[in-house]
């Protein structure tokens, strides 16, 4: 722990996605403690305004406190980012490791698996959950989730059939390495570099996913908070003030930037080859 | 002296088209030999050398031994036990008795894990508990000659020599009976291949070893091997003690090698040096009669039509061919 400590602030891009990701993790925690008004409180009189002391970034068109808003919103940007992503990532790194080092026939019948899934298109799949069990934050998940199974699994099979084929895999199965000694400590660290970089960039197509789902109405209900329901507010507020739109961009920018500078710098702390210093 | 490992008539084979290609095109036999009809005994504490050009099937008769390729016919047996038919619990207990020094010494090495973990590897694999880690990984580094600071690195950034060696401490780890070592000099500049040999013959002698060493350079074979076997397109051509091939070869591919050999005073070693010419010939296609026959100088029309028989001279020098050199 120390040292990674001591290798993360040798990185100062690494240093400030930490800090980034810090920021919007603790805010929309504690976003109940932070949060100047209540995010779902009406106040026709203050609509629309810009930036004050009063209203940090301003109202929107029903005079509800937009930095509270973005607060709240944070929210379920993270928990919709950070479930999608994380089972998506485990599925896809199981299903594709076994896809690159199994048997060619259970190969091609997982990468079968991955064209099909990609081959529906993600509103038709969420349009299609929905009317199934109903929409909700759940179903955004789900939907997000499977349909980005595919992009790790593939990046995952390609590297391990890369990893496969090299002498030092030949070498831990003459040693009498069980498959899952192989896969779990040789194969894995040598294929999460690039797997971290994807889900790192990932976030925010996922958060942005998320809100073009909720503006059709298959996710999360108004009047809950969210970026993507802020931004699309603003859309159709762009002739009267712009400030709805930055107020959503700002943290889907930060968010952006964080987890990929973090991604990044966790990637070159995980190999050797790129680590700043021994 | 008794057998440690002992080869009867192995074949091993690859597949060149898949069953359904085969079928379709009505291939009978979709297979290429890389090694075929090999017999060979290692007994406890030999070094064994195979020499042979590139693509002759050294590699694959190795892996064939380690188990990691399938044998398609014959037998082979260590100690006793069958390799070929082993289930997977006895083939950990072989593995645990056997060990590979791997030509790519760096690629063989696994780039997240330290040194230290590397060679030490061994004991986690086999669930041997009773040891203390830190200090095996010092022992097995002092025993190859590297410093034990080294522990920490990693793979890419040891020198060829140093991963060697590092591949070396892994090898001896377990104290197998048999290591392989496919050319345990590859890449190495003279002096540090002389050094690796030198660490291989002290071992042997040191822990009581066999060595299988693979390579293709004679000078190696001359400086550490017992006995010695020549390949030829997945065949022995030639085996026996290694003086008497280095003195007295009788197969005229052995008499060949030793011709192309580089040594300091090439007249004075070695009369009637001949030169091959041609290419191998492709595993797709191999020649009628003996296999040797397209480009052996003494070769007539009775060899390309006739496989030739084996003899057996004294002391064990084993060959195939109808015209066998220096007769008396």
């Amino acid at each position: 722990m120390k040292v990674a400590i001591k290798r993360i602030s040798s990185d100062p891009l690494g240093l400030l996605g930490l800090c980034l990701v810090t920021l919007i993790v603790v805010s929309a925690l504690g976003a109940t403690i932070f949060a100047p008004y209540d995010p779902i409180q009406l106040n026709i009189m203050d609509r629309l305004q810009g930036p004050s002391a009063n209203h940090l970034l301003g109202t929107d068109q029903l005079g509800r406190d937009l930095f509270s808003r973005v607060l709240f919103g944070g929210q379920v940007a993270l928990k919709v980012a950070f479930l999608t992503i994380g089972s998506a990532l485990i599925i896809g790194v199981v299903l594709g490791m076994i896809a690159g080092y199994g048997p060619t026939w259970l190969d091609n019948s997982i990468m079968i698996l991955f064209d099909t899934i990609r081959s529906v298109p993600t509103i038709m799949l969420a349009l299609a959950a929905v009317a199934m069990v109903g929409p909700s934050i759940t179903t955004v998940i789900f939907v997000i989730a499977v349909s980005s199974i595919p992009n790790y699994g593939r990046v995952v099979r390609t590297q391990t059939l890369t990893i496969k084929s090299k002498d030092f895999v030949k070498a831990e199965m003459l040693m009498g390495a069980s498959l899952l000694r192989i896969l779990s400590i040789h194969v894995l660290p040598n294929i999460l570099g690039p797997i971290l970089i994807l889900a790192s960039m990932d976030i925010p197509t996922v958060i942005a996913l998320e809100a073009g789902l909720s503006f059709l109405g298959m996710g999360v209900k108004p009047p809950t908070p969210s970026w993507g329901s802020i931004l699309n507010d603003g859309f159709s507020l762009i002739r009267n003030t712009p400030w709805p739109i930055i107020a959503g961009s700002i943290p889907l920018v930060l968010a952006t930037l964080g987890f990929t500078f973090l991604g990044e710098s966790l990637r070159d702390l995980l190999d050797p080859k790129l680590r700043k210093f021994l | 002296m008794s057998k440690l490992l002992s080869i009867k008539n192995l074949r091993v084979r690859f597949r060149t088209k898949s069953p359904l290609q085969a079928m379709l095109q009505k291939i009978d036999d979709p297979y290429i030999d890389a090694v075929r009809q090999v017999s060979l005994d290692i007994k406890q504490g030999e070094t064994f050398t195979l020499v042979g050009e590139s693509g002759s099937g050294k590699s694959t008769l190795a892996l064939a031994v380690a188990g990691l390729l399938n044998a398609a016919e014959g037998q082979i047996k260590f100690m006793n036990e069958d390799v070929t038919s082993m289930t997977s619990s006895q083939i950990m207990a072989y593995r645990k008795k056997i060990s590979f020094i791997w030509q790519n010494s760096i690629g063989s090495l696994s780039p997240r894990m330290s040194v230290g973990s590397l060679i030490t590897e061994g004991y986690k694999i086999h669930n041997l508990k009773d040891r203390d880690l830190k200090m095996e990984a010092d022992r097995l580094l002092k025993l190859v000659g590297l410093p034990t600071n080294i522990k920490e690195r990693y793979a890419h950034e040891l020198s060829g020599g140093q991963a060697r060696r590092v591949g070396v401490a892994r090898a001896i780890a377990l104290d197998p009976k048999l290591i392989i070592a496919d050319e345990p000099t590859a890449g190495l500049d003279v002096s540090v291949q002389g050094e690796i040999l030198n660490l291989l013959n002290k071992l042997k002698d040191d822990l009581g070893v066999s060595l299988f060493v693979i390579t293709h350079n004679l000078n190696i074979v001359r400086h550490i091997s017992d006995r010695t076997a020549v390949m030829y397109l997945g065949r022995f051509v030639e085996q026996g003690q290694t003086d008497d091939i280095f003195a007295k070869p009788r197969h005229p591919y052995t008499l060949a090698l030793l011709s192309a050999n580089l040594t300091p005073y090439p007249e004075a070693s070695l009369k009637n040096r001949i030169e091959l010419k041609g290419e191998v010939p492709s595993l797709m296609n191999r020649p009628n009669g003996c296999e040797f026959h397209t480009r052996c100088p003494f070769s007539s029309k009775h060899c390309d039509n006739e496989f030739p028989p084996i003899h057996t001279f004294d002391r064990e020098q084993i060959l195939t061919c109808h015209y066998p050199l220096n007769k008396n």
